[in-house]
């Protein structure tokens, strides 16, 4: 399976502004010939990805096709025992330091939120910033606020999550994630433990992040927003990746038997 | 594109591997294991020798003893004596029968599938105190009488133990019950009763079981001791019997009440029927957690002179006619006691862990 | 209980099946029955101790107690009054329950931790350690600590000799104690100035680290404040300390400080058996935290040490402290077993001896259990005070 460098020609339905290419940098993450396995199970097959700065990608697949698996590799949540991985130039290996910077660039935001139920919202966005990055914390409450203001729920800044409904406890997980200014972002199917009409108010939150031009990683199975956001779209089996190519190529021409069936799964109702 | 059939990388042998995984993962785990591992290996030679190599098994008297390791025939000597107290020698197979229904009881119990285990089960809760009532202390069908302060040993132990849960289950599911009820003096009286009794030590509760309660009945009427350590031993574990039960009650959904309520069935009915049930199901581990920690607590006992196993060994280590045989002694009880309560303990987490998986499924 | 009528209004039920009557009735009848029951207590007592001649009433608390007690934190001889021995009996029983929270609290964190270590044979110890000591009766570790293992210790005349200072034989520990001297106040005045410094640098680090996002290093700056104040400060004044080293006399040692046999056989004994509960109590509080807690903790960048001090510890905690603060109340209930290898706690030297003399059983045992009662609703007081203040807030 060959990289796709090529650059995106944008789909019509594109709501988004085409992403700024001004000053991109090419292969902020690059994953080369990687794999895990969990035991003697062979979890992920020979992945080679390349994404570049500001690009949006969409990691889709039936459950147990190791997309999870992915992304959590790529802020060493999950250890790789063969290949490359190497975000923003630092290549991950056992030495904990390369592994601190990297998730000091990486945010991600986890299916179940895993906000921290003992601090506040505030609280829990600033934790990082003071800690990690030593932000003042006047200087770590203001940009806490700015974010919490873009995801839409700076009055609830002092509640704690457990008070906050699912969709508002996920739009703190991505403002909690944003206030370590990441160079990417890693959604982990942010939406799937969230009830039907929570789930746009978060997809309108990664809308948004996806027009102000941050690298995203999206495992998710919201083929709309797959659709209206992705730069690219990938689609994993079996620990592999299958196909990839533009939403529009990939949604309309699939080119592997696998795709179109799961496609056909995915899409009949 | 990928071979299909890789294998994992193989850095080392397994062994090897699995090792420094879990022995030698980094500076600080290594230093550790070391230090384990020599505390066991220069612990473990001795203890063995001990225990076994230079212990004495068999003889008569304390003159075979003749090994620097244990004296194990001052077990086998006094055993007896540990198991049924003064217990006279011709009338103890009625102990036996007690041990061995006792078994069948209960045994099955630890095995699945077991047919008529839940009736043997209801027999070892409902009949076997009947039969133990009869039996031990005789003087009824032509047995003869055994005094109760003749009973000491095993025997006692277990008498203490299991009459002392049996008696407090029925107190303790009415305090519960009361602890929960909606009519606040009711419920006042039963929180006093069961914090009051928890709150103080075992110890205090047999002190005043033994002075006081003499005190409190009227002229004439009089216990035993045994019987007096008995009352205040199943007043004691109600109150810790009472909480259990409500931890259960509590477990019950509203829907169970209401849907009682909307059957119309009355009050007694609705908990005896419904709520009871149920809920007596879902506390069994924790009736059997609080029985192993009442077994434990029946050496108490000796110290109001009762003869329990614990009591009879302590008389027995002080015996000049052995030397130093306490560690022996205090082996002997400590395995006993272990293979009781561990082995119970390990049933009660597997039935935990069962009911829990009822539950979600 | 239930109202069979379907009327839209019900003309009132017959009084004895209205559930408000019934349950006035029932609860008057409890009433009843608690007052009968005392009554005939009170009753029976009363003429059980005419009869035996026994007196009533608290003066015995002034009486003579006239025995002697092998331990004293509060001056105590054999001409003091009963009330006295109520006291030595109490800050018996407090000694060693502090001294055994103390280290069955650090034990029994060590071996919860341990139990979830990588390391495979420390979790197996630690695991066999639980299993073994919280599956055998106390008091037979309480028996086998005092009567197998310390009073086979060497007599006194063969005692154990750790540095001509120290001395270990079957009368007990014997330690020097110090004696201060004149000019130990500076001494004093050098600690609270270590501790006065320590509290001013955490406030004016946790500042600065809110206003510039600077870290102090506090905690090792703390340490090493408390350790050299004091020690400069001792130097200073002249070494204003005075060991009074045991030395044997006779038959047995005198001076320093001596842990009976009867206190060590005690702690040990709870600190071990409370230690293989708390342990349990720790592994599960720490297991309590899920996965995804740690793992987004890592994912903000967090490393290790921050990950457990700011996310995992505290909600930990709150598993922990509830049956924590039981176990201490256990573990204080369970001190009362002094009284079977004779050291004079509270139960030893009241409920037994003071009981045994005066005959006055109401009056101690009430007493004693009064005590206990207090100490039980003093930790559940502050148990419900920590709960309310840590509980995590939900809808």
């Amino acid at each position: 399976m060959g990289n796709s460098m090529t650059d995106q020609t944008q789909t019509s339905e594109m709501q988004t502004p085409p992403r700024d290419q001004s000053d991109q940098k090419p292969g902020i993450i690059r994953v080369e010939g990687m794999h895990k396995w969990y035991g003697d199970f062979h979890v992920l097959r020979d992945l080679n990805l390349t994404v570049d700065q500001g690009e949006r990608i969409v990691i889709c697949g039936p459950s147990g096709s190791g997309k999870s698996t992915f992304i959590r590799c790529i802020n060493r949540l999950e250890e790789h025992q063969q290949g490359k991985i190497i975000v923003d130039d630092v290549e991950l290996t056992d030495d904990v330091r390369q592994i601190d910077t990297v998730r000091r660039e990486v945010g991600m935001v986890f299916q179940h939120f895993n906000l921290f139920p003992h601090l506040t919202v505030l609280e829990n966005c600033c934790l990082s910033p003071i800690w990690v990055r030593k932000t003042p914390r006047k200087e770590a409450e203001a940009t806490a606020m700015e974010y919490l203001e873009r995801v839409k729920i700076p009055d609830q800044a002092n509640k704690f999550p457990g008070q906050l409904s699912g969709g508002q406890q996920q739009r703190v997980a991505i403002a909690r994630a944003l206030c370590m200014k990441p160079k990417i972002m890693l959604f982990d199917e942010p939406t799937s433990a969230l009830d039907p009409e929570m789930i746009k108010e978060v997809l309108d939150v990664m809308i948004e992040l996806a027009g102000s031009g941050m690298t995203m990683l999206c495992v998710t199975h919201e083929m709309g927003f797959a659709k209206t956001v992705a730069d690219r779209v990938i689609f994993m089996d079996g620990g592999e990746i299958v196909e990839e190519a533009p939403p529009h190529d990939f949604f309309t021409n699939p080119q592997e038997a696998r795709t179109q069936k799961f496609l056909k799964q995915i899409l009949a109702h | 594109m990928t071979e299909s059939t890789m294998k994992a990388p193989k850095k080392a042998l397994r062994p090897v591997k699995w090792m420094r995984e879990n022995l030698f993962s980094g500076w600080f785990n290594t230093v550790l294991t070391l230090g384990v591992a020599y505390l066991l290996v220069t612990s473990v030679g001795p203890l063995l020798n001990w225990f076994f190599l230079d212990a004495n098994f068999v003889g008569s008297d304390a003159s075979d003893c003749t090994g620097a390791g244990a004296c194990w025939l001052f077990i086998s000597q006094r055993l007896n004596f540990f198991i049924y107290g003064f217990y006279p020698d011709e009338l103890q197979w009625r102990v036996d029968v007690m041990f061995l229904l006792l078994a069948v009881a209960f045994v099955p119990q630890f095995i699945e599938r077991f047919p008529g285990r839940k009736w043997l089960g209801l027999f070892g809760i409902f009949g076997l105190p009947v039969v133990g009532y009869f039996l031990i202390p005789g003087g009824a069908f032509g047995l003869e009488e055994v005094q109760s302060s003749k009973w000491g040993g095993l025997m006692l132990t277990l008498i203490l133990a299991y009459i002392g849960i049996i008696a407090s289950l029925p107190i303790g599911i009415l305090l519960a019950l009361g602890r929960r009820s909606e009519m606040p003096i009711i419920r006042g009286i039963c929180v006093i009763f069961i914090e009051v009794w928890r709150a103080v030590p075992l110890i205090t509760v047999l002190f005043m079981a033994s002075v006081m309660l003499p005190l409190f009945l009227p002229e004439g009427v009089n216990f035993e001791k045994l019987a007096r350590a008995l009352i205040g031993i199943t007043l004691w574990q109600s109150a810790y019997m009472a909480e259990v039960i409500r931890g259960g009650l509590q477990a019950i959904p509203r829907g169970q009440y209401e849907a009682a309520d909307a059957l119309g069935l009355g009050y007694w009915r609705k908990v005896g029927l419904v709520i009871l049930p149920q809920a007596l199901k879902m506390v069994i581990p924790g009736i059997v957690n609080t029985f192993i920690s009442l077994f434990k607590d029946t050496t108490l006992v000796l110290i109001i002179g009762l003869f329990d196993i614990l009591g009879t060994v302590q008389s027995t280590v002080t015996d000049p006619a052995w030397q130093n045989v306490a560690i022996e002694g205090y082996v002997f009880v400590a395995f006993c006691f272990w293979i009781f309560c561990f082995g119970i303990s390990r049933y009660s987490q597997n039935l935990e862990r069962k009911l829990d998986t009822g539950h979600k499924t | 209980m239930k109202k069979q009528t379907f009327d839209t209004r019900p003309a009132g039920p017959k009084p004895w099946n209205d559930p408000q009557v019934r349950s006035i009735f029932f609860q008057t009848i409890a009433i009843a029955l608690v007052f009968w029951g005392g009554w005939v207590l009170v009753e029976n007592t009363l003429s059980n101790m005419e009869s035996r001649g026994i007196s009533t009433g608290f003066g015995f608390l002034d009486e003579t107690a006239g025995f002697g007690i092998i331990m004293n934190l509060v001056p105590y001889d054999a001409t003091m009054s009963y009330g006295r021995t109520f006291w030595v009996g109490l800050t018996n029983t407090l000694l060693v329950s502090a001294m055994g929270v103390v280290a069955a609290t650090i034990l029994g964190f060590i071996i919860g931790v341990a139990r979830l270590s990588s390391n495979w044979l420390v979790a197996k110890m630690a695991l066999v350690y639980i299993e073994v000591i919280r599956n055998i009766p106390l008091l037979l570790q309480i028996f086998f600590w005092y009567f197998a293992v310390l009073s086979n210790l060497p007599s006194p005349r063969q005692s154990v000799d750790v540095g001509g200072a120290l001395f270990l034989n079957n009368r007990g520990l014997y330690l020097p104690e110090p004696l201060t001297q004149d000019g130990f106040g500076l001494v004093w005045g050098g600690i609270l100035l270590a501790i006065a410094a320590v509290v001013a640098i955490r406030v004016w680090a946790k500042k600065r680290q809110l206003a510039t996002g600077q870290i102090f290093p506090t905690f090792k700056v703390g340490v090493a404040i408390l350790i050299a104040v004091p020690i400069i400060s001792y130097l200073a004044a002249g070494s204003p300390i005075e060991w009074d080293i045991p030395a044997l006399k006779g038959f047995n040692f005198g001076g320093g400080i001596t842990i009976i046999p009867e206190l060590a056989a005690l702690w040990i004994a709870l600190s071990l058996y409370t230690a293989s509960f708390i342990a349990e109590i720790v592994r599960s509080g720490i297991l309590s935290v899920s996965k995804g807690q740690t793992e987004a903790s890592k994912a903000l960048g967090l490393p290790n040490g921050l990950t457990l001090r700011l996310v995992i510890i505290p909600q930990a905690m709150r598993v922990i402290i509830p049956p924590l603060t039981s176990q201490y109340l256990n573990l204080v209930k369970n001190s009362s077993l002094a009284t079977a290898i004779g050291y004079p706690d509270l139960v030893a030297v009241f409920m037994g001896t003071t009981l045994n003399q005066t005959g006055q059983a109401v009056e101690v045992v009430a007493i004693t259990m009064a005590v206990y009662l207090t100490i039980s609703l003093l930790i559940s007081l502050f148990m419900n005070i920590y709960n309310r203040a840590v509980a995590i807030k939900e809808r």
